[in-house]
C-alpha cells in the first residue's frame, strides 16, 4: 500500500515541478533574450578561478567598469584573500602584501588630518574601492540620469548573474527587431529586460593590454575574453570566500556520510529483535 | 503515555534532587523512558528534525544579531560584512537563511503527515492546535527575518504584507502606521521587526515544549491510527530505539541541508534581495520566500468583492482563513478511522489536496496575470473545500477498510506479509 | 548510545561487537559537534576589517619638539611623544633610580625587532597600567605630576620622561607597543 501511495506522490511532485519549469522558461522567453552560458572554471561544486584570468578581470575592471561603476564593499585588502586574485601564500595577512599594497597606493582617498584640514593621501589596503562619483545623484547627473549600478554583488543580484552579465556585454552587436524603438541617447541589447540599456558598449577589442606572463600566453583582449574575464573577477567580487564555501562543503559531506552510515548500522543493532 | 514515572533515582543527589525540582524525572519521562509505538515509520522523524532546526535557527540567529546592524543605513552592509569579514560569517549567515527553508520543508512534511495519519483527532486536538499556533509563529518570524537584510525584496515584501493589515475595514490604517511606527517600512519598521524577530523564536520555542507536552498526555499516533493497547507489546522506550532512528533521519537531512548551504545557498533565494532597498523602484515581480508562496497565491486569488467585503479585504480573510481553518480540523472531519492507510478514498483525495497545495505555490511564484488568477482562484476553492466539504462528507459516506485491532496485530500481519517476499524484515518500514 | 540493556541477549560474544558500533558513532557525532563549534566561537574573534585596522604607519615628523600627538591604535589611544633634550637626560638620569619596574631609558624607545629606535620619540599605549584610565601628559591642560611625565587622574598614579610608573598605584609602565621604523620618519605600529 505505501509504496504506492509513494509513487504517486512523487509522480504529482514531478509534473507539477516539469509544469512550472516549462512555465518558467516561456515567461522568460516573454521580453528577454536567454543568456549565453558564460561556462566558467569557476561554476559548479568543483568548479575553481583561475588566479591569472581573476588578475586580468580585475585588470578590465579597474581600466574599463571602474570609470562609471563603485565597488564598495570591496577593500584593496580583499584582492589579497586567500582564493583571490593577487593572493600571495607569503602573505597571509593581505594587508602586508607589497601587489596589494602597490594597487592600494596608486588611488587617493580624502580624509581629514590632526588640525582638521581635509587632506588627500594614497589608498592603503584596509580602504574600500574608490568609488567613481561622490553619490547617487552626480552618479546619475554623469550618466544620463540613470546610475550604474554598484558591481559589489551583481552576479547574485541578478537572475544567472554571471552569464548575464558576459552575455550583456557581448550583446551589444545585435541589430534591433524592426520596430523597435531605441530612444536617443539609448542602446540596443537583446539581454537586457526590455531591450533597452543606458550603458554604451563598454569594450571594445584590445582596449587593455594584458601582462606579458606565461599565464596570458595567447590570450587576446578580445571583447569576449575581456567580458569573460570581467565576469570571473566580478563573481569572485560577489562572495570571495566561494572557493572556501566549497571546500568546506566536501569536508563537511564526507562527515556527514561516515555519519549517516554509523548511525544506520547502530539503528539496526538497536532494533535487531525488535518486531515492528 | 503520561502514565506512573518509571524512573527511580539512583544515587542520593538524584534522590535530594527528584524531591525539590525532579527535572531528571521529567527528561527521563519524556526523552528516555518515554513508551513509543513500536510501528512508527521515517514520516514520524520530522519532529526531531524540526527541533534540530529550531535550534540551529536560535544558535545560529544569535551570532548573526552580534554582527548585524538593524539601521537602514547599515542593515544591508552590515550582512554583506558577515558574509565577507567576519570569521565564517557566510557560513553561519547561509546556515541561518537555508535553514529558515529547511524549517518550513520539514514542518510542512509533518503537517501533511499528521493530516494523513489522522493525528489530529481526539485525544490530540491541543497537540494539533499548538502545531498550527508553531506554524502561525514561525511564518511571522520568517516574514520579519527576511526583512532585515534590507534589501528590494526585503522593504516590498514589507510593504505589501503590511498593507495586508490596513485592508481591514475602519482601524486598518490607523493599525498599519501603528504597526510600522510611520507611514511607510522605514527604520523603525526594520528596528521593531528585528527586536520581534529575536524574540518569537523563544515564544516558539515555549510553545515546543507545550506542545510535547501534550504529546506526551495521550502518546504518540501511530500510521495505523490504533491506539497503544498494550504498553509492553506495541511500545518500545524513546531511548535508544527511537534517539537512534532520529539521529540516523537527522543526519540524511543535514546532508540535504549542507547541499544547500555549501553548494547552492542562494538557490531559494531571490537575486533581488542582494539590491540594497530603494524606496523609489519597486521590483517588477515581488514574491515572497518558497514557503510562503501557497498562502501568497491565496491572498492574491480573490479579486472581486464578495457582498460587502472589498476585494482586498476579502483575500486577507481568504489568506488568514486557510491557516486558521486547521484549528478546526479536529472537529471538521467526522470520520471515525484515523489513518487513511484504511480510507482509500479519503488517501485520494489527500493526494490532491497536497498536489493542489503545490499548485497553489507555483500559483504564488507566477504573475498575477491568466492564466495563473483563475488557476489560483481554483485552488484556493478547493483548499477549503478539502476542510469544509470533503472531509466533513467523506467522514459520513466513505465505508473504510477495517483497521488491524491493535497495533501488534498490524506488526504481525505486515511480517507474515513480507516473509514471503524476503528472508529478512527490513527495518525502515 | 550503548543503552542496548534491553536486549543483549544475543549470542554470547556478540554485544562488544555490536557495542563498538555505538561507541564508533557516538565518537564520530561528538567529534563533528567539536568541529562545528569552533566556527560558532572563532565568529567572535576580530573580523578581517578589524585586524585590516591591526597594524598602522604614522609619520612621527608630525609632532612638534615638547608636544605629544594623540593617534587611535586598535581602537585605542597612543601617545606619540617628541621629547626635549632635557626630557632624555633626565630619564636616563633615573635608570639608576629605585623604581618599581625597573627599565633604562633607551629601553623604552626599544623598537620590536630588537633595534634601538629613536630617543626623542617616545611611543605608547595611552591606557594607564592601573585601570585602563588615560593619563594627562604635556600640552595638555591638567596637572602632569611629580615627574613631569604624566599624571593619572583616576587614582593618581605618576609617570616620568619615559613613560615609566614612580609613585602611585599602577604596577606596570606604560606599555609600548610593537613597532619598527619602515622610513626615516615612518614608524608603522603593530
Amino acid at each position: 500500500m505505501k509504496p504506492t501511495f509513494a509513487r504517486r506522490l512523487v509522480a504529482g511532485v514531478l509534473g507539477l515541478v516539469s509544469v512550472v519549469v516549462v512555465a518558467g522558461s516561456a515567461q522568460a522567453a516573454g521580453e528577454v533574450k536567454h543568456p549565453r552560458p558564460v561556462n566558467g572554471s569557476w561554476e559548479g561544486p568543483f568548479g575553481r578561478f583561475d588566479r591569472a584570468q581573476l588578475q586580468r578581470g580585475f585588470q578590465v575592471y579597474k581600466e574599463v567598469c571602474s570609470s562609471c561603476h563603485s565597488m564598495n564593499l570591496l577593500h584593496y585588502r580583499n584582492l589579497g584573500d586567500k582564493h583571490g586574485p593577487f593572493y600571495d601564500p607569503k602573505y597571509p595577512n593581505p594587508n602586508d602584501n607589497p601587489v596589494v599594497k602597490a594597487i592600494a597606493a596608486s588611488y587617493t582617498v580624502k580624509s581629514v588630518d590632526a588640525e582638521g584640514n581635509e587632506e588627500e593621501r594614497p589608498a592603503l589596503p584596509s580602504d574600500r574601492f574608490i568609488a567613481p562619483f561622490e553619490n547617487r545623484a552626480q552618479a546619475a547627473a554623469a550618466n544620463g540620469g540613470a546610475v550604474p549600478p554598484d558591481m559589489s554583488v551583481l552576479v547574485k543580484a541578478r537572475h544567472n548573474g554571471g552569464s548575464y552579465i558576459y552575455s550583456l556585454l557581448t550583446g551589444y552587436d545585435q541589430t534591433p527587431p524592426a520596430g523597435k524603438q531605441i530612444p536617443e541617447g539609448k542602446h540596443y541589447n537583446p539581454y537586457m529586460p526590455g531591450g533597452v540599456i543606458a550603458m554604451g558598449p563598454p569594450i571594445v577589442d584590445e582596449q587593455v593590454t594584458y601582462a606579458d606572463t606565461p599565464e596570458n600566453k595567447g590570450i587576446k583582449p578580445t571583447v569576449d575574453q575581456m567580458s569573460h574575464d570581467v565576469v570571473a573577477f566580478l563573481t569572485w567580487a560577489s562572495e570571495p570566500h566561494q572557493t572556501e564555501r566549497k571546500i568546506t562543503g566536501f569536508g563537511v559531506m564526507i562527515f556527514l556520510l561516515i555519519l549517516t552510515i554509523l548511525l544506520w548500522f547502530s539503528y539496526r543493532s538497536v532494533w535487531r529483535n525488535v518486531e515492528h | 503515555m503520561s502514565g506512573p514515572s518509571s524512573y527511580v533515582p539512583k544515587s542520593g543527589l538524584e534522590k535530594w534532587l527528584d524531591t525539590r525540582l525532579p527535572i531528571v524525572r521529567f527528561m527521563n519521562d519524556t526523552l528516555v523512558d518515554f513508551p513509543t509505538p513500536k510501528n512508527l515509520n521515517y514520516w514520524y522523524t520530522f519532529g526531531g528534525i524540526l527541533a534540530v532546526c529550531l535550534a540551529s535557527q536560535i544558535i545560529t540567529g544569535i551570532i548573526l544579531a552580534m554582527h548585524y546592524v538593524p539601521h537602514i543605513d547599515h542593515a544591508f552592509n552590515s550582512v554583506e560584512r558577515i558574509m565577507r569579514d567576519v570569521n565564517g560569517g557566510w557560513l553561519i549567515r547561509y546556515m541561518h537563511s537555508n535553514g529558515a527553508s529547511m524549517f518550513f520543508l520539514a514542518v510542512y512534511i509533518h503537517i501533511f503527515r499528521g493530516l494523513y495519519y489522522g493525528s489530529y483527532k481526539a485525544p490530540r486536538e491541543i497537540l494539533w492546535g499548538l502545531g498550527v499556533i508553531i506554524f502561525l509563529l514561525m511564518i511571522i518570524t520568517a516574514f520579519m527575518g527576511y526583512v532585515l537584510p534590507w534589501g528590494q525584496m526585503s522593504l516590498w515584501g514589507a510593504t505589501v504584507i503590511t498593507n495586508i493589515v490596513g485592508a481591514v475595514p475602519f482601524v486598518g490604517d490607523s493599525i498599519k502606521t501603528w504597526l510600522l511606527g510611520g507611514f511607510a517600512v522605514d527604520n523603525a519598521t526594520l528596528n521593531r521587526f528585528f527586536s520581534l524577530h529575536y524574540l518569537l523564536p523563544f515564544v516558539i520555542a515555549g510553545v515546543v515544549v507545550l506542545h510535547i507536552w501534550a504529546l506526551h498526555v495521550p502518546g504518540n499516533n501511530n500510521p495505523t491510527g490504533v491506539e497503544v493497547q498494550d504498553v509492553k507489546k506495541e511500545t518500545v522506550p524513546f531511548h535508544p530505539y527511537y534517539t537512534v532512528k532520529d539521529a540516523f533521519a537527522i543526519c540524511v537531512f543535514l546532508m540535504i541541508f549542507a547541499g544547500f548551504v555549501f553548494f547552492g545557498p542562494n538557490t531559494l533565494g531571490h537575486p533581488d534581495n542582494y539590491i540594497p532597498a530603494n524606496n523609489q523602484v519597486t521590483p517588477s515581480h515581488i514574491v515572497p520566500e518558497w514557503y510562503l508562496l501557497p498562502f501568497y497565491a491565496i491572498l492574491r486569488a480573490i479579486t472581486f468583492d464578495i457582498l460587502i467585503i472589498d476585494a482586498k479585504f476579502g483575500g486577507v480573510i481568504a489568506m488568514g482563513g486557510a491557516i486558521l481553518i486547521l484549528f478546526a480540523l479536529p472537529w471538521l472531519d467526522t470520520s471515525k478511522i484515523k489513518s487513511m492507510r484504511y480510507r482509500p478514498i479519503a488517501r485520494l483525495w489527500w493526494i490532491v489536496f497536497v498536489l493542489n497545495f503545490l499548485m497553489l505555490g507555483v500559483c504564488g511564484a507566477m504573475p498575477a496575470e491568466p492564466p495563473w488568477t483563475v488557476i489560483s482562484l481554483i485552488c484556493t476553492i478547493f483548499y477549503f473545500a478539502y476542510f469544509l466539504v470533503i472531509l466533513p462528507v467523506l467522514g459520513v459516506i466513505e465505508k473504510p477498510q477495517t483497521p488491524p485491532a491493535s497495533i501488534a496485530d498490524s506488526i504481525l500481519q505486515s511480517h507474515k506479509k513480507s516473509a514471503g517476499t524476503s528472508a529478512v524484515a527490513v527495518p525502515a518500514e | 548510545m550503548s543503552g542496548t540493556n534491553h536486549d543483549e541477549t544475543g549470542a554470547a560474544g556478540e554485544p562488544t561487537r555490536r557495542d563498538m558500533i555505538h561507541v564508533a558513532t557516538g565518537a564520530v557525532a561528538a567529534g563533528g559537534a567539536a568541529m562545528l563549534a569552533w566556527p560558532l566561537i572563532n565568529q567572535m574573534n576580530p573580523a578581517a576589517d578589524t585586524r585590516a585596522l591591526a597594524s598602522i604607519e604614522y609619520d612621527v615628523s608630525k609632532v612638534a619638539e615638547g608636544s605629544q600627538a594623540k593617534i587611535m591604535w586598535r581602537g585605542k589611544p597612543l601617545f606619540v611623544r617628541h621629547r626635549t633634550k632635557e626630557e632624555i637626560a633626565k630619564g636616563v638620569k633615573d635608570d639608576s633610580a629605585n623604581l618599581k619596574d625597573p627599565q633604562t631609558d633607551a629601553e623604552r624607545t626599544l623598537q620590536s625587532d630588537g633595534k634601538p629606535g629613536k630617543p626623542e620619540y617616545l611611543i605608547m599605549e595611552a591606557n594607564c597600567t592601573h585601570l585602563g584610565c588615560i593619563p594627562v601628559g604635556v600640552s595638555e591642560p591638567g596637572y602632569i605630576g611629580e615627574y613631569d611625565g604624566w599624571f593619572c587622574p583616576c587614582h593618581g598614579s605618576h609617570y616620568d620622561t619615559a613613560g615609566r610608573i614612580r609613585k602611585g598605584p599602577a604596577p606596570k609602565n606604560l606599555h609600548i607597543p610593537p613597532y619598527v621604523y619602515t622610513g626615516d620618519t615612518i614608524v608603522k605600529i603593530g
